[in-house]
C-alpha cells in the first residue's frame, strides 16, 4: 500500500504508557476509597470513645448499704422494700407521678378504682390514697411498676449518684493509672467503675438535668413519631408526582421547567425549609397543627425530602425499559393497568433506594427542627402528631452545647441510639426492596 | 393458497378484508413518514411488508393497531378501515382497537414475571380473575403457540429464562390469550437463530387459519416462504430548497409469487434482485 500511518510515526504504539495511565488512574480510585473508609472508621472510633469509659461516682447512700447484690437480681417487692425503707413518705408520690389518671390536685381525694390506672386490691378500691398506710401503697408499688422503672427510682432517690468525672475510652484504657491517682486525689469517697453511657436507662428514662440520670425516650419516640409523619406525607405525594412528571406529563418547556426546579429544590439548605415551615406550618395552620407540634414539623420534613423523593423515583421509573410498556399497551392494556401493573412493580426497587437515602437525610436534619421549634428539654413523651416533641438530633445538638463534660458523653450515646434507629429503619426499607426484587424473577 | 387465487377472487374478497387502509400518510411532528399507502390486507392470510430500512413499512404496521398514538406527535391522516369503522375516528379507543390488533415485537419482550404470569396478564387486565378459566385460557395460548409440550412443568418459571425463541413463541401466546383477530408482527425473527426462525414461520403457518398476520421482514427469503401477498415500499426523496426530504410509498402489493416472479415495477425487480437495500 502506498503509506502505514503506523509506519509513518503518526501512530503511537507505545502500549506500557498507555498502561500506565491507567494503573495511575486506578491507584488513585482506590486512594479515594480508603481515604473514605479511614473517615468512616475515625467517624465511629471518636463516638464509641465518647460513649464507653471510667466514671468516678458518688453517693449519697453507698449502695453496699442498701443491698448486697446487685439491684437489677432483685424482684419487685424486694426493690419496692428498699423505697419504703428509706423514702416511706414517697409512696404516694411515686403512684401519683407513675399511674395516676386524674389532676393532680384531685388525686389525693379520688377514690383509687378511679385515680389510678393500674391494679389495686380489692380492699382498697373505695379509699382514697391517703387512707392507706406507707406499706399499703408500697403493695401497690410492687404490683404496678416495672423493675426498670423502681431502679430508676432507687438510684434518683436513695443512692443519689453523682458523677463527679468522666474519662474517654481511650484514656480510660491506656492511663489507668493517672486516672486511679487523680480518683484517690480528689474524690477519696468515690467509686471508679466503668460505665457504658448506652445502657438501657439511657434509652428508657426521660430527659433529666443531671448526665448519669437522663434518658433519650421522648427524643426517640419523638424522632420515630416524626419520620413516619414525613415519610407517610412524602412518600406518597412524591411518588405521585414522580408518576405524573414520567409517565403523563408531556414533553414540554413548562413541564422541563418544573422538573430543572424540582432538582434544585433538592439541594436548598434545610435551614430555608425550616423557615418556610415556620412561617407556613406553624404560623398559618396553626388550628390545623397545633402550633409546634410533629405534625408541623413532619410536613417541613416531608417537603425537605420531596424532591429528593421525586426525583429518584422519576429516575426509577425512567429506568424501566420501553419494551415492557409496549408489550403491555399492544396487548390492550391501558395506561394506568400499564403503569400499576408493570412500570411501578419494575421501579419499585428503586424507588426505595431513593427513599430509604430521603429517610436518612430526614432522620439526621437538626436546622429544619430548631427552627420549627422543637423543644430541647421535654420530660413527657408525644403521643401523636399533635404533641410537643424533641427528637434526637435535637438532643445531640443541645448536650454538646452543654458546658458539662459528662454531656458530651451523653451526646455520643445519643449518637450511637440514632445510628441505631437510621441503621434499623434502612435495613427495614432494604428488606422490602429486595422482597419487591425478588417478586420479579 | 394465495398462488391458486385469481385475480377475480381477490376483487370479489374486497369488500372483506380484514383491514385496509385508505391513502394513508403518517407524520411525526411536521415531518410526513409515508405518504399515501392504500392496501387491503386479506383475511386468515399472511401480508409481508418488505423495503430498505427507512421506506415506512413498520411505521404502517404500528399504524394498523394505533401503537404509533404512543410516540409523540405522530399523527395519521386518511382512513384505516377495520369492520367497517375508520380507527382513527374520534370515537375509537385505542386500547380496544390494540387488543384485537395484536403486536408483536422485533426483541422478544416477555414480561420479567413467570411464564403463566405473561399469558394470563392480557386476561387479567380484561378482568378474568377465576384461577380455573385463567388456567384454561393459558394453555390454550401456549399450545397454540406451540409452546405448551415445552414448559407446561415450570409456568412459574420467568420468561426471561426461557431461550430467545422460546420468549417469541411465549410473546405470541400473551397477544393470542386476548383472542385478537389481527396480529401484527414487526420484524419478529431478526433476533433469532435459523432454527428458532424456522419455528416461528411454521408456527405463523397454523396460526394463518384463524389470524390475519401482517409481518414486516427484512429477509426476502422469509417474506418468500411464509407470505401469501407482499408489499413493496420504497424511499422517496425531493429536494426541497436545497433540503432534501425523504419518505416512504407503497411501491408494490400483489400476491407473493407474482411480486417475486414477475413484479411490475422496475424498482421492486432491482430490490428483489439485490441490486439495492
Amino acid at each position: 500500500m502506498t503509506q502505514s500511518f503506523i509506519e509513518n510515526g503518526v501512530y503511537h504504539t507505545n502500549i506500557a504508557a498507555r498502561h500506565k495511565r491507567g494503573q495511575r488512574m486506578k491507584w488513585f480510585y482506590m486512594g479515594s476509597l480508603l481515604f473514605a473508609l479511614l473517615a468512616l472508621v475515625a467517624l465511629m472510633l471518636t463516638i464509641i470513645n465518647g460513649a464507653f469509659g471510667l466514671v468516678a461516682v458518688t453517693y449519697d447512700v453507698q449502695p453496699e448499704e442498701v443491698t448486697d447484690r446487685p439491684l437489677s437480681d432483685l424482684n419487685e417487692t424486694e426493690l419496692t422494700g428498699i423505697l419504703l425503707e428509706y423514702q416511706p413518705n414517697r409512696m404516694l408520690v411515686y403512684i401519683r407521678d407513675e399511674m395516676s389518671r386524674v389532676a393532680s390536685d384531685q388525686f389525693v381525694t379520688t377514690p383509687l378504682s378511679r385515680a389510678i390506672d393500674g391494679d389495686v386490691p380489692e380492699a382498697f378500691v373505695d379509699n382514697t390514697i391517703t387512707e392507706l398506710s406507707s406499706e399499703e401503697q408500697a403493695q401497690i408499688v410492687a404490683t404496678n411498676l416495672s423493675k426498670g422503672t423502681l431502679i430508676a427510682l432507687i438510684d434518683r432517690d436513695i443512692l443519689k449518684p453523682v458523677v463527679q468525672q468522666s474519662w474517654e475510652l481511650q484514656e480510660s484504657l491506656l492511663n489507668r493509672a493517672e486516672i486511679n491517682s487523680i480518683v484517690e486525689d480528689q474524690y477519696p469517697m468515690a467509686d471508679l467503675s466503668w460505665r457504658s453511657w448506652v445502657n438501657s436507662g439511657f434509652v428508657g428514662n426521660t430527659l433529666s438535668n443531671t448526665p448519669a440520670l437522663t434518658g433519650i425516650r421522648p427524643a426517640l419516640i419523638g424522632s420515630i413519631y416524626l419520620m413516619l409523619t414525613t415519610i407517610a406525607i412524602a412518600f406518597p405525594l412524591g411518588v405521585g408526582a414522580a408518576i405524573y412528571l414520567q409517565e403523563y406529563a408531556a414533553d414540554n418547556w413548562y413541564n422541563r421547567i418544573i422538573e430543572t426546579n424540582i432538582r434544585n429544590l433538592a439541594g436548598v439548605p434545610s435551614i430555608i425549609y425550616g423557615m418556610l415551615g415556620l412561617a407556613i406550618f406553624v404560623r398559618v395552620f396553626d388550628d390545623f397543627t397545633g402550633g409546634r407540634t410533629i405534625l408541623a414539623a413532619g410536613l417541613t420534613m416531608a417537603l425537605l425530602i420531596l424532591p429528593i423523593i421525586i426525583v429518584n423515583s422519576q429516575e426509577a421509573l425512567r429506568a424501566v425499559p420501553w419494551s415492557i410498556r409496549e408489550a403491555s399497551y399492544g396487548i390492550g392494556a391501558t395506561k394506568w393497568q400499564t403503569i400499576s401493573r408493570q412500570v411501578l412493580p419494575a421501579a419499585v426497587p428503586g424507588i426505595m433506594t431513593g427513599t430509604i437515602l430521603a429517610m436518612s437525610r430526614a432522620v439526621g436534619e437538626t436546622a429544619p427542627l430548631i427552627v420549627v421549634g422543637a423543644a430541647t428539654f421535654l420530660t413527657v413523651d408525644p403521643t401523636g402528631p399533635l404533641s410537643r416533641f424533641t427528637a434526637l438530633p435535637i438532643q445531640i445538638w443541645y448536650w454538646t452545647q452543654q458546658p458539662n463534660d459528662q454531656f458530651r458523653n451523653v451526646a455520643a450515646a445519643a449518637i450511637l441510639v440514632l445510628l441505631v434507629l437510621l441503621l434499623t429503619m434502612n435495613s427495614f426499607a432494604i428488606i422490602l426492596r429486595n422482597r419487591a426484587q425478588r417478586a420479579r424473577v | 393458497m394465495a398462488t391458486t387465487m385469481t385475480n377475480e377472487t381477490k376483487t370479489k374478497n374486497e369488500t372483506t378484508y380484514a383491514i385496509e387502509t385508505k391513502s394513508i400518510d403518517i407524520f411525526y411532528g411536521s415531518y410526513r413518514a409515508v405518504h399515501n399507502v392504500s392496501l387491503g390486507i386479506a383475511p386468515r392470510n399472511i401480508t409481508a411488508f418488505i423495503g430498505p430500512s427507512g421506506c415506512g413499512k413498520s411505521t404502517v404496521l404500528r399504524s394498523l393497531n394505533r401503537m404509533n398514538d404512543l410516540v409523540p406527535g405522530a399523527r395519521v391522516e386518511g382512513e384505516i378501515m377495520y369492520r367497517g369503522r375508520n380507527l382513527y375516528a374520534p370515537e375509537v379507543d385505542p386500547v380496544e382497537v390494540r387488543r384485537r390488533i395484536g403486536m408483536v415485537f422485533q426483541k422478544p419482550n416477555p414480561f420479567p414475571k413467570s411464564i403463566y404470569d405473561n399469558v394470563a396478564y392480557g386476561p387479567r387486565i380484561l378482568g378474568v380473575s377465576n384461577r380455573k378459566m385463567l388456567d384454561e385460557i393459558v394453555e390454550h395460548a401456549l399450545r397454540s403457540s406451540a409452546l405448551w409440550d415445552e414448559v407446561k412443568n415450570d409456568l412459574k418459571k420467568s420468561g426471561l429464562a426461557l431461550s430467545g425463541g422460546q420468549q417469541q413463541r411465549l410473546c405470541i401466546a400473551r397477544t393470542l390469550a386476548t383472542e385478537p383477530e389481527i396480529i401484527l408482527m414487526d420484524e419478529p425473527c431478526s433476533a433469532l437463530d435459523p432454527i428458532a426462525t424456522q419455528r416461528i414461520e411454521e408456527l405463523m403457518r397454523e396460526l394463518q387459519t384463524q389470524y390475519t398476520i401482517i409481518i414486516v421482514t427484512h429477509n426476502m427469503q422469509q417474506a418468500i416462504r411464509v407470505s401469501d401477498y407482499t408489499a413493496f415500499y420504497n424511499i422517496r426523496k425531493e429536494d426541497q430548497n436545497g433540503k432534501e426530504t425523504r419518505w416512504g410509498e407503497l411501491v408494490e402489493f400483489s400476491d407473493t409469487q407474482d411480486l417475486f416472479n414477475s413484479p411490475r415495477e422496475q424498482e421492486t425487480a432491482d430490490y428483489i434482485s439485490g441490486r439495492f437495500g
